[in-house]
């Protein structure tokens, strides 16, 4: 038996780290660990609860915007405020541009060079990357001189023996198995995504002022200016431009990014039985045309899978979601081996780790800053795959025919997508699903524009003498790594307490009082192990994921109501 | 020389970029550094010779938005290879190599090249135990060999400046320059810093070999000198007592003055109304919503509640001066106006060792606003931005030449947009 550790774990947010213990080739335990605490939703205590986005945008830059809107829509569910259609079709728009934007940085940026040899790439004939390219897509970047100038990008990185970013990586390893060609066509759209996810996150530039941390959400709607005539809104020219930009990101998501996913998928099949992990998947289910309360019309389905059971979803009820510290760094004032529910969240920061610099945790004990959020005392998944599952034994149409279609392609059972590259795949899908609804969200901002309605925001709710004196509300938001839940408590226009249950929190959670692994745990359970010092196949799987440390380690809490802020400017 | 021996022109015209290109790219560059148009040509000999130095990005406690702000730099083509001109060795979020290959570059970084390499910051940092290990190390003892042996340190973003909203929180995480006393650190401030600037700055210091100018706070003053509100496209509206009274009435769409609505540009500096983001296209006043400051010092305290108007004003329109709103505002934003009123001044470079380059005389004079005309002498005493930001009562600014001119001319200054 030899035990590993990842630490730190790169190409992905925040500081997360792996131990895992390998026997046989395998992995046969493993312990996920979020280093990194903030604490920083503390102070949202006693702020103005119309700013709470504000802060609470912060928790993530990576899934930049998330934040805000679950903090508006919990918010909006304690005082009763009603976002007009119009912020809601700019929310989806923000929203769904967020989420493919994401999506295709995780699939390139963070995760495909666990696939692709950038070094092989160097050996690549372009004529014949080229040949290849063109058989793949109808993608315009796919000449010989394409490829090879790529290869003259890269070869004076290889030849100072400088090379930047890429010059820690696992080069050579016996478990990659791309040809040349394939690398090299990896690593022109690796590249080529860098300038496309620039230009096309100028959506939410237009529509938020600037990405990351886009800065037009408010209670009870938005704050972007909207009128086709004035030179000084979102106009017909800027409605013109975000088409373009949607577009683009069309081309991009099924000219480049679904047939790499495809190629990948082709190359290393036994990662459709490698990394299942839990078998329960929950969702919030969302992207609907209505406004939030309105389940009924959700592009993804609320609901949970059980056991893998693909011919029920169960239903899900917010009040069953609990969290526990039993392994993690905090206490709770009723003992650790409580399980509570956000409305009554507790965050004790309590650190009993090693005292830095160590070599290993106390796996025994607590060993994380995450919480282990549990659905009815159960472990579950969320994110692309349990969205896509979700979807899928609810017949929801396109998604079925995605999902179908795609492991006719593979020559895949269902089964496959409950796996490592199930999510990858799960990602890519929900990835067109999405992008293919911009439009049209699109579309019906203008008609209503055109018909004269060019109401933003809820302004009957916006003073605090049109709330009541004290309110709860929970704030859901499907985002790209899964499941997001905001609670906030607020008195007299001021937060109380806030709670945020995270994706990430779910799926890299720790094991909890019962001892159950959360779902990267049981996910690396399996995975073989080539070489132990560099243990490439493990950060497949936990990439598959693709973790969000800075959003997991949460705490969005503020149980201590008696203290306000003192604040010098003169609320409104 | 690049290392295959091409220099930088040559090696971008072999990626389809062309040596005009790469001149305008140059001279938005100096634009960008307020610097005058002849130092187009100076930055590019200077690039095209420049010899990769390693640059080593290192994440505390962030959230990353900082490096994804990065990511979105505009002139892509570009900016990018002026990027791969470094060695860019270390970061966490996109790096190939986890675990011990990662944490190898970082401390070959620190032992082959001390006093040589870049280190970029971003997060906060905390002194207490267990807050952020990476690697099994400290936050702390990370970022006290990675920046304390760098040649200069960019603390990027407002939480590597000055701790940022980790400050407030159980782990009072710091700001590089509190944790690292002898470190040469310029502050990026902004949530998240523009990477218009930092490219900027990076270029500089790739052309003439220091740091620009900078202010008391450590920041490039041609980024951080000017009042938001002195910038702003909707200026005209304030001067003429429109205002956005309600999200989504007839003065928000028609791009009225957002003071109402609690607009901080009045009592913040920065260059985001000039440089925009995500290349130029948008910024969040221009697309509807209040400025909230985000690049003034400790703006999470000093700057919310986010929704309330700066108060004390003595009337809206024209004879309201940027100056005498932010004199209303307490604390650190009252001392940072006055010093503002008082014209912009220049202090001393970052740490030490930087002294044998001259910097180019006027290379500060396109950053200059209307009016500021004020010697440095006149400036109030500010030992530190901490002393600073608790400063109860603010310097009065009565009778400041400054303060006089600009308020006459305020009015013209939307001539400077594009």
């Amino acid at each position: 038996m030899t035990k590993i550790k990842i630490d730190p774990v790169t190409r992905i947010e925040g500081h997360l780290r792996i131990e895992a213990e390998v026997s046989g080739g395998k992995v046969t335990e493993a312990w996920a660990s979020g280093t990194m605490f903030r604490g920083i939703e503390k102070i949202v205590e006693g702020k103005d609860a119309r700013e709470a986005w504000i802060w609470a945008q912060r928790i993530c830059g990576v899934c930049t915007t998330v934040h805000a809107i679950a903090s508006v829509r919990a918010v909006e569910d304690a005082i009763g405020a009603t976002p007009p259609p119009n912020a809601e079709l700019v929310r989806n728009l923000i929203a769904g541009s967020q989420l493919v934007h994401d999506h295709v940085i995780h699939f390139y940026h963070l995760h495909a060079l666990d696939w692709v040899d950038v070094v092989s790439a160097l050996k690549a004939n372009p004529a014949k990357a080229s040949q290849l390219a063109q058989s793949l897509s109808d993608y315009p970047n796919s000449s010989r001189t394409y490829f090879q100038a790529v290869i003259g990008r890269l070869k004076p990185l290889a030849a100072s023996g400088q090379l930047s970013l890429f010059a820690s990586g696992y080069w050579g390893h016996p478990a990659y198995r791309l040809t040349p060609e394939e690398n090299l066509i990896a690593v022109a759209h690796y590249l080529d995504a860098l300038e496309w996810q620039r230009d096309v996150i100028r959506i939410h530039a237009v529509l938020g002022g600037k990405n990351p941390h886009p800065q037009t959400f408010v209670v009870g709607g938005m704050a972007t200016s909207l009128d086709l005539n004035s030179p000084q809104a979102v106009n017909a020219e800027r409605i013109t431009f975000l088409r373009e930009r949607i577009a683009t990101m069309r081309t991009f998501i099924e000219q480049v990014y679904i047939p790499d996913v495809l190629l990948v998928a082709s190359a290393y099949p036994e990662w459709t039985s490698i990394g299942g992990g839990t078998k329960n998947f929950l969702t919030y289910g969302g992207y609907g045309s209505g406004p939030i309360g309105d389940t009924a019309s959700y592009l993804f389905p609320r609901g949970i899978i059980q056991d893998l059971d693909l011919t029920t979803v169960l239903p899900l009820d917010p009040a069953n979601i609990t969290e526990q510290v039993a392994r993690s760094w905090y206490s709770y004032e009723g003992g650790d081996q409580a399980a509570l529910h956000p409305y009554n969240g507790e965050t004790n920061a309590s650190y009993t780790g090693p005292e830095p610099p160590y070599q290993w945790l106390y796996t025994d004990r607590e060993y994380s800053w995450l919480k282990a959020p549990r659905y009815d005392g159960q472990v579950m998944e969320v994110g692309p795959l349990a969205r896509a599952l979700v979807a899928y034994a609810a017949g929801v149409p396109a998604v079925k025919q995605s999902v179908d279609a795609t492991l006719k392609k593979l020559g895949a059972k269902p089964a496959a997508l409950y796996s490592t590259l199930g999510r990858v795949a799960a990602r890519a899908l929900e990835s067109e699903i999405v992008m293919s609804r911009l439009e049209g969200w699109l579309d019906q901002l203008e008609r209503n524009l055109n018909s004269g309605d060019t109401r933003i925001a809820d302004t009957a709710k916006w003073a605090h003498s049109s709330w009541p004196q004290s309110a709860r509300g929970f704030g859901p938001h499907e985002v790209p790594r899964g499941s997001l839940g905001h609670w906030v408590e607020i008195q007299n226009g001021l937060i109380s307490r806030y709670q945020a249950v995270v994706p990430t929190t779910w799926n890299a959670s720790p094991r909890d009082a019962q001892g159950q692994p959360g779902p990267y745990e049981q996910a690396l359970v399996g995975t073989p192990v080539a070489d132990p010092s560099r243990p490439l196949e493990l950060l497949r799987t936990v990439h598959s994921f693709d973790p969000c440390l800075a959003c997991a380690v949460h705490v969005l809490d503020a149980a201590h109501a008696g203290q306000r802020t003192t604040v010098s400017v003169e609320p409104t | 020389m690049l290392p295959s021996g091409q220099t930088l022109p040559e090696c971008l015209a072999e990626r389809g970029v062309s040596r005009r290109a790469f001149l305008n790219f140059c001279g938005v560059m100096a634009a960008t550094l307020a610097l005058p148009a002849s130092y187009r040509t100076q930055i590019a000999e200077a690039l095209a010779t420049v010899d990769r130095p390693v640059l080593i990005w290192r994440q505390f406690q962030d959230c990353a938005g900082n490096s994804e702000s990065i990511l979105r730099s505009p002139h892509p083509d570009v900016a990018e290879i002026v990027l791969e001109t470094l060695a860019w060795n270390y970061h966490e979020l996109i790096m190939a190599g986890s675990g011990a290959q990662a944490e190898a570059m970082s401390t070959q970084a620190v032992r082959d090249l001390k006093g040589k390499y870049i280190a970029v910051i971003e997060g906060a940092i905390p002194t207490g135990t267990g807050y952020c290990t990476i690697g099994g190390r400290s936050a702390l003892d990370i970022a006290r060999e990675v920046a304390g042996n760098a040649k200069v340190t960019l603390a990027v973003g407002a939480c590597a400046w000055d701790g940022g909203l980790v400050q407030h929180g159980p782990t009072a995480g710091q700001g590089v320059q509190d944790v690292v006393p002898g470190a040469s650190v310029v502050n990026l401030g902004g949530c998240p810093h523009n990477p218009a600037n930092t490219v900027a700055v990076l270029v500089y210091y790739l052309t003439f070999g220091e740091m620009p100018e900078l202010d008391q706070y450590n920041r490039p003053l041609f980024a951080y000198g000017d009042l938001i509100h002195d910038q702003c496209e909707r200026r005209a509206y304030y001067d003429a007592g429109l205002f956005v009274e309600a999200w989504g009435d007839e003065g928000h769409r028609k791009g009225y003055c957002l003071y109402k609505m609690g607009c901080k540009g009045p009592s913040a500096t920065y260059n985001c109304p000039e440089v925009r983001w995500n290349d130029g296209t948008s910024w969040p006043v221009e697309a509807g919503h209040n400025c909230i400051g985000c690049a003034a010092p400790e703006f999470w305290s000093s700057m919310s509640p986010f929704y309330s108007r700066l108060p004390n004003v003595p009337g809206f329109g024209a004879d309201t001066t940027a100056e005498t709103l932010g004199l209303a505002v307490i604390g650190g934003t009252a001392a940072l106006m006055a010093v503002h009123a008082g014209g912009k001044f220049v202090q001393a470079r970052v740490g030490g060792g930087r002294d044998g380059v001259d910097r180019p005389a006027d290379a500060n004079a396109g950053a200059e606003p209307l009016g500021e005309q004020a010697p440095a002498a006149q400036l109030p005493a500010v030992d530190s931005p901490a002393t600073e930001g608790r400063t109860a009562e603010a310097p009065t600014t009565d009778g400041d030449p400054g303060t006089e001119e600009r308020s006459e001319t305020g009015g013209s200054l939307d001539e400077d947009q594009d």
